[in-house]
């Protein structure tokens, strides 16, 4: 009876089942994808689809299986920024779409600083936030005194930041080539410090204090919402804004401060990405990086929660680079894009596949309960 | 400037047929942020179908299959909302997001494994379509005339009508602004929605192709389609959500998309020697001051956005 009710419980248990209903959208989202891959070519399609579920695992040495883990770490630091960035603002009611472009104008100013004016790391590190921050907050403006949608403004603001960086980085790029001046060359100060955390991973100079650093924000965000007046009042004006605003809470200037924040955690983490060498900037880019709509994906996986967010990140991160480690001349490497945009899909369910699950307790519990009685009835008449 | 018209005429033809189809989808209380992946998906299926057509086939026929086909998977595709949102209600704006995110990852992953099969080492994500382009062509003097501009122009005076002068766009409208309202009286909110979605697939599938066409010869489907979708959308919300206003915000933005393209063959504009990527940042930064001038006094369907679940009237 005892151990019933503690498995019932289990299973109620809300982040049991935010778990479960991400695992339902990753399996799902897999299985799709692995379709996908037998109708484009049956043969290697168990094959790729592993591939792209254990990434870094596929490589034949230890050390490079290592090193590996340490270039999916170091890019799974900005995503996991990016995804805190649009968390922290659904939270708030709010759907930062525009967190791509708040991680241009990062990795825009941030470079820029690091190139331009030779700044050291730290110093680079917070223009970039404040760069994020501000790009937030034209959005945030935008909602709160002019009514302005801020996926549309978001998403306008993600094409306007894109050629205004391509613009000004084009004055420190290299002459030879589309990319920006490589930092290690150029300006080694600006590199965030890798404080021994290399020698871990193969001698991988991308892995830097950015992840540890990541984390620390991950829990920063955790607490703030969870923990503080100032996280209540952000949540209680997502909620309901004209509540908040009867409650005497500044709702429009909550409003403003939440993307403002958004953009800022958006900011830095593009600088998570270029200030480590890991890559430079192509001037001559036409698309919206990935980086910030990848976000999305890992903030719904991650179940909404800024912890969650830090294994979904690193999930995601894997999966793409993943993608990019397949039989190429087979199979397109955006297989990878295509399962974690299924996921985002997939997680619009999220409701339903919660009510499914707790249909099913219900159900099975009852059936329980009644066999049971019945039981304890035939048992009563043999006596 | 001859150019200028052509280009402009164009650009605002695709975001009419778009941000009308938006404007369906709204009046009936689904917000279609998946435009942008829509308008993928149609562009793939009419570039599909030109690419498998024979180039010397009769003009009428390729014009009206690639349309068809546009219309088709764009309609098909726009049903990934509907059943996402009006069924399962679900965020509407998350499922618009990642709709507009598979529909380039899905396009390009068709598009490379479709080339891949046909010459091994070719692994691009691009589709030519050079030869039959022109049976979309007439010149009227220097004048490049396309038939798409006519479909616009029709579609536009069909869908005022339909919207306003019909008994099925009153009752659409009527979901938008008080769907509890409009149940009561007898009409079927979920199958209202339903139509306003499907009509927003097809007129976003053929906005995908026409854009694909504006100019160019081949498409690239990484690139997804360059956020013209939410350009549609902006002209939506300029527009009042009214096909009339919509159509005139269509001409200024398009105009200002032409700019772009043809800039340099404007005497003193290309003696201005302003860069490129300004006229390319254009169009988004008219649109968001416009919409902060505008989004004050929306008019936007009331119930637009809000799952409607029969069982809480």
């Amino acid at each position: 009876m005892n151990e019933k009710a503690e498995k019932k419980s289990f299973l109620k248990n809300p982040s049991v089942q935010a778990i479960m209903t991400s695992l339902i959208c990753i399996i799902l989202g897999l299985l799709i994808g692995y379709i996908v891959l037998l109708l484009i070519n049956p043969a290697g399609a168990g094959e790729a689809i592993k591939t792209v579920l254990i990434n870094f695992l596929s490589r034949s040495s230890q050390a490079a299986k290592v090193k590996a883990l340490g270039n999916t770490l170091a890019k799974t630091a900005p995503l996991l920024m990016c995804a805190l960035s649009i968390c922290f603002c659904y939270k708030v009611g709010l759907f930062n779409i525009g967190a791509a472009g708040q991680y241009e104008a990062g990795a825009c100013f941030g470079l820029y600083a690091a190139l331009a004016w030779q700044l050291p790391w730290p110093v680079c590190l917070l223009i970039a936030g404040i760069a994020g921050g501000v790009i937030g907050a034209i959005s945030g403006v935008l909602k709160a005194y002019r009514n302005v949608n801020e996926v549309i403004s978001g998403i306008m603001l993600n094409w306007i930041m894109l050629y205004m960086s391509n613009t000004l980085l084009a004055k420190v790029k290299d002459p030879a080539s589309p990319y920006t001046l490589k930092l290690s060359a150029a300006n080694p100060k600006a590199l965030i410090p890798n404080a021994g955390l290399n020698a871990m991973f193969a001698n991988n100079k991308t892995v830097t204090l950015a992840i540890p650093l990541a984390i620390l924000f991950a829990i920063l965000i955790w607490v703030i919402l969870s923990k503080t007046k100032f996280g209540y009042e952000l949540k209680a004006t997502g909620y309901n804004k004209d509540a908040a605003m009867y409650a005497g809470m500044k709702e429009k200037q909550n409003i403003i401060v939440t993307l403002a924040i958004g953009g800022a955690l958006a900011g830095i983490g593009a600088a998570f990405l270029f200030l480590t060498g890991y890559q430079e900037w192509s001037t001559t880019q036409t698309s919206v990086p990935g980086m910030g709509f990848n976000g999305i994906a890992a903030t719904f996986l991650g179940g909404l929660h800024p912890i969650g967010t830090i294994f979904s990140s690193f999930f995601i991160q894997s999966i793409t680079d993943g993608g990019a480690l397949i039989d190429k001349s087979v199979y397109p490497s955006q297989i990878s894009d295509l399962i974690s945009s299924l996921i985002i899909y997939l997680c619009g369910f999220v409701l339903f596949f919660k009510f499914v699950i707790n249909n099913w307790i219900d159900k099975s519990t009852k059936k329980k309960e009644i066999s049971k009685v019945t039981g304890e009835a035939i048992e009563g008449g043999d006596k | 400037m001859l150019l200028l018209l052509q280009y402009t005429l164009i650009f605002a033809s695709v975001l009419c047929l778009v941000a009308l189809g938006g404007c369906f989808s709204e009046h009936s209380g689904v917000i279609n942020l998946g435009l942008e992946g829509i308008m993928v998906m149609g562009a793939l299926g009419g570039a599909v179908t030109m690419y498998l057509l024979p180039g010397d086939g009769s003009k009428l026929v390729i014009v009206l299959a690639t349309s068809l086909a546009a219309i088709l998977v764009g309609m098909l595709y726009s049903c990934l909302l509907a059943v996402a949102s009006i069924n399962f209600k679900a965020d509407q704006t998350l499922i618009g997001t990642a709709m507009n995110l598979l529909a380039t990852a899905a396009a390009t992953v068709f598009v490379r494994a479709m080339n891949t099969a046909g010459n091994p080492d070719n692994v691009s994500s691009t589709i030519q379509y050079i030869q039959e382009k022109r049976a979309f062509l007439k010149y009227i003097g220097g004048f490049e005339f396309n038939w798409f501009m006519l479909m616009a122009v029709v579609l536009l005076v069909v869908s005022y009508f339909v919207l306003y002068k019909t008994k099925f766009g009153l009752r659409l409208q009527a979901c938008g602004e008080n769907p509890q309202a409009a149940d009561s009286v007898g009409i079927n909110v979920y199958k209202m929605r339903w139509a306003g979605v499907l009509i927003s697939g097809f007129l976003g599938g053929l906005g995908g192709i026409v854009y694909i066409t504006a100019g160019v010869s081949e498409w690239k489907f990484e690139m997804g389609v360059a956020g013209f979708g939410f350009l549609a959308l902006a002209v939506m919300i300029f527009g009042q959500w009214r096909p009339t206003k919509i159509a005139l915000a269509a001409l200024l933005f398009g105009m200002f998309r032409a700019l772009s393209n043809v800039y340099t063959g404007i005497g003193f504009l290309a003696a201005l020697h302003i860069p490129s990527t300004v006229y390319n940042m254009l169009p988004y930064i008219i649109s968001l001051i416009v919409l902060a001038f505008t989004s004050k006094n929306s008019r936007a369907p009331k119930a637009e956005g809000i799952p409607y679940d029969k069982g809480m009237r």
